[in-house]
């Protein structure tokens, strides 16, 4: 668990953080805090998808759904557990 | 009653002096953006008159005065000043949206130098070409974006400033890099506005075409005269009314109608800098109860999306007039809105080059969904034949949208693309390089574009510009950018590639080819799908025919394949 939630963070960090002086941790707002747009938000859905080998649905990859690093475990987490 | 009245009437009796006798502007005066936006309302007796709220994606507030934009802009005025920038230089603004972004075009407006606001999710190639097109003297920044031009600096030597506004002051600044704190500065009393004139140019907005590098949209400071009376009569904006813009000012609608509409009108309005969400969104206009929103279809279909429970959960009472503008406004957006705000958004149509609204919808007039509205009254719209340019006469014939030259907020040119500027003009009618019929009514209903340019979530992304970043990824060898549908943004960049020999498909290759996108031209730019292919359609003589790809995206028929190599 801690490990898949450190491989997103470490993605997070290294694809969208700007400004190094930002912390992002596991509950930082990502696209309601503009840190992640709604356009790059496909492309970290494409890294969920791949990393972890599921299939997320448009309507449910939601800005909402991918709003932290914790979120995001959550949502991959219910969908191995569905595996 | 609207401040338009009657739209019939109106269009009637119209001269744009009705603009220019409202802003007490007289042909050869001194026209000065910054000036009317700032000075001449605090002038009016509305220097306590809140201009900004400003809600940051922290939750922090902050709160501007007409006084304190006055003040602004001449202390980011005398800064520029003393460092040597003058009238006509290229001063560009790469913020989020900050208040420094908003102050800071006052500013360069004030000292009669061109501002050129540029989207700041735009990667270092994207900046790179829009700084060289333009000669930039000076980019005013915030650290976030610096390592982008840190990036490119060396390829421009022309940009002798980097004016970073929240410089941590624990980090040794770079080459060409200066802090300019605003709340640490001493504010500027008094300041010698810049005499421009009517011609005079005032913003530089960049825009994306089929072909050819993005093309500087050079507007002059006339331009207010539309902008002033647009906003009025459109956006309905009276003297206690609490607005809304949505738009980034990185974009034409973020400066003509996010800056220099309302408060040339001494309007308040509010800003947040945060990324979408509905939840959000909802709370701002409860909390600062807003009256006039203004924003745009995708947006107004990812509200859809989020459902209209959550409208119910928030007082958005306050809320009196919306209108939309960036891409056409379906008729289930329409009467949704019409459902759950009790209020129909009103499509508005317009261009970065036309600097002001062009086709609209009005407050009073008959609402039909889906239709772009009728004309701004002085605005002679049509719909042309294209083998001939002449105006269709018979209704609900397909033509090229184009507009009668001469109002007051048209381009003055194409920076340093004179030619693509005249390619733009036929037969005495500006382009507009749409297509749509007129009803019988006078309504204009869109149909699409004329070109291969796409229209994502109502930005505007160039198919060649993507194709040429992509070819610098290393394993790619050719590749065709065309739109696909997507039910929120309208359309979306999807990309046919080749690979270079040696490189396979796989999960990495993908996500370096999406990140190399985002991260060089901008993340609107970044492909949301790629089809890998053995060959790209292309013609005899070896060009890529993208309306192929762009027919079997959309369900359409491919046409005329004679051309087609191997057919």
């Amino acid at each position: 668990m801690e490990e898949m939630k450190d491989m997103v963070l470490n993605y997070v960090i290294n694809e969208y953080q700007e400004d190094e002086d930002d912390e992002i941790t596991y509950d930082t707002p990502l696209i309601s805090s503009g840190f992640v747009d709604s356009f790059s938000m496909v492309s970290l859905k494409v890294f969920i998808e791949k990393k972890f080998n599921i299939s997320i649905p448009d309507e449910e990859a939601t800005p909402e759904a991918f709003d932290s690093v914790n979120k995001i475990v959550d949502l991959v987490n219910g969908y191995l557990e569905k595996k | 009653m609207s401040n338009i009245g009657s739209y019939d009437e109106r269009a009637k009796n119209f001269d744009w002096s009705i603009s220019e006798k409202e802003l007490d502007y007289k042909k050869g005066d001194v026209l000065n953006i910054g000036w009317y936006c700032s000075d001449r309302i605090c002038e009016q007796g509305k220097s306590d008159k809140i201009a900004l709220y400003h809600e940051g994606f922290t939750g922090e507030e902050r709160k501007y005065t007409f006084n304190d934009i006055r003040l602004a802009g001449n202390t980011i005025g005398t800064f520029l000043r003393n460092l040597g920038i003058k009238e006509q230089d290229r001063v560009c603004l790469f913020m989020d949206k900050i208040p420094e972004l908003y102050l800071s075009f006052l500013g360069v407006l004030k000292i009669g130098a061109i501002v050129q606001p540029l989207f700041s999710a735009f990667g270092d190639e994207s900046l790179y070409v829009r700084l060289e097109n333009a000669g930039t003297r000076a980019i005013i920044t915030q650290k976030k974006h610096a390592g982008k031009v840190r990036k490119i600096i060396d390829k421009l030597p022309g940009l002798e400033y980097i004016i970073i506004v929240d410089h941590n002051e624990t980090k040794p600044l770079k080459e060409r890099e200066i802090s300019f704190n605003l709340v640490k500065e001493e504010p500027v009393e008094n300041m010698e506005i810049f005499p421009t004139r009517a011609d005079s140019p005032s913003v530089l907005h960049y825009t994306s075409g089929t072909t050819g590098q993005p093309k500087g949209v050079r507007h002059v400071h006339y331009s207010l005269i539309s902008q002033y009376l647009t906003t009025k009569w459109v956006l309905d904006l009276r003297d206690d009314d609490i607005y809304w813009c949505t738009a980034d000012p990185g974009w034409v609608t973020g400066t003509s109608y996010g800056i220099i509409g309302p408060w040339s009108l001494g309007i308040t309005q509010c800003v947040l800098d945060k990324g979408f969400s509905a939840e959000s969104w909802y709370k701002f206009i409860e909390k600062y109860r807003i009256t006039m929103w203004y924003s745009a279809p995708t947006a107004i279909r990812s509200l859809m999306k989020a459902g209209d429970e959550l409208v119910g959960r928030h007082d958005l009472s306050s809320l009196r007039h919306l209108a939309s503008v960036g891409e056409p406004l379906n008729a289930e957006a329409v009467i949704w809105s019409e459902k759950v705000f009790g209020l129909p958004f009103l499509d508005t149509y317009w261009q970065t080059e036309t600097g002001c609204m062009m086709i609209s919808n009005y407050p009073g007039m008959k609402v039909k969904p889906g239709s772009m509205g009728k004309p701004f009254p002085g605005i002679t719209g049509v719909v042309l034949d294209p083998n001939t340019y002449k105006p269709i006469e018979e209704t609900g014939r397909v033509g090229l949208i184009a507009f009668k030259p001469g109002w007051p907020s048209m381009m003055t040119t194409y920076w340093n693309n004179e030619e693509k500027y005249r390619e733009k003009f036929s037969n005495g009618w500006y382009l507009a390089g749409d297509r749509a019929s007129i009803d019988n009514e006078g309504y204009f209903w869109f149909i699409g574009r004329d070109d291969d340019v796409i229209n994502t979530g109502g930005h505007l992304v160039s198919p060649f510009e993507v194709e040429s970043a992509l070819i610098e990824h290393e394993a790619v060898a050719e590749s065709a950018v065309v739109s696909k549908p997507d039910e929120v943004n309208m359309e979306v960049v999807k990309a046919y590639i080749t690979l270079k020999p040696g490189y396979e498909i796989n999960d990495d290759l993908e996500l370096s080819i999406m990140n190399f996108i985002r991260k060089r031209l901008s993340p609107l730019a970044m492909p949301q799908e790629i089809e890998y292919v053995d060959s790209l359609p292309k013609t005899r003589s070896g060009k890529i025919m993208r309306r192929i790809l762009h027919a079997k995206e959309w369900g359409e028929d491919i046409g005329d394949t004679s051309t087609l190599e191997d057919d």
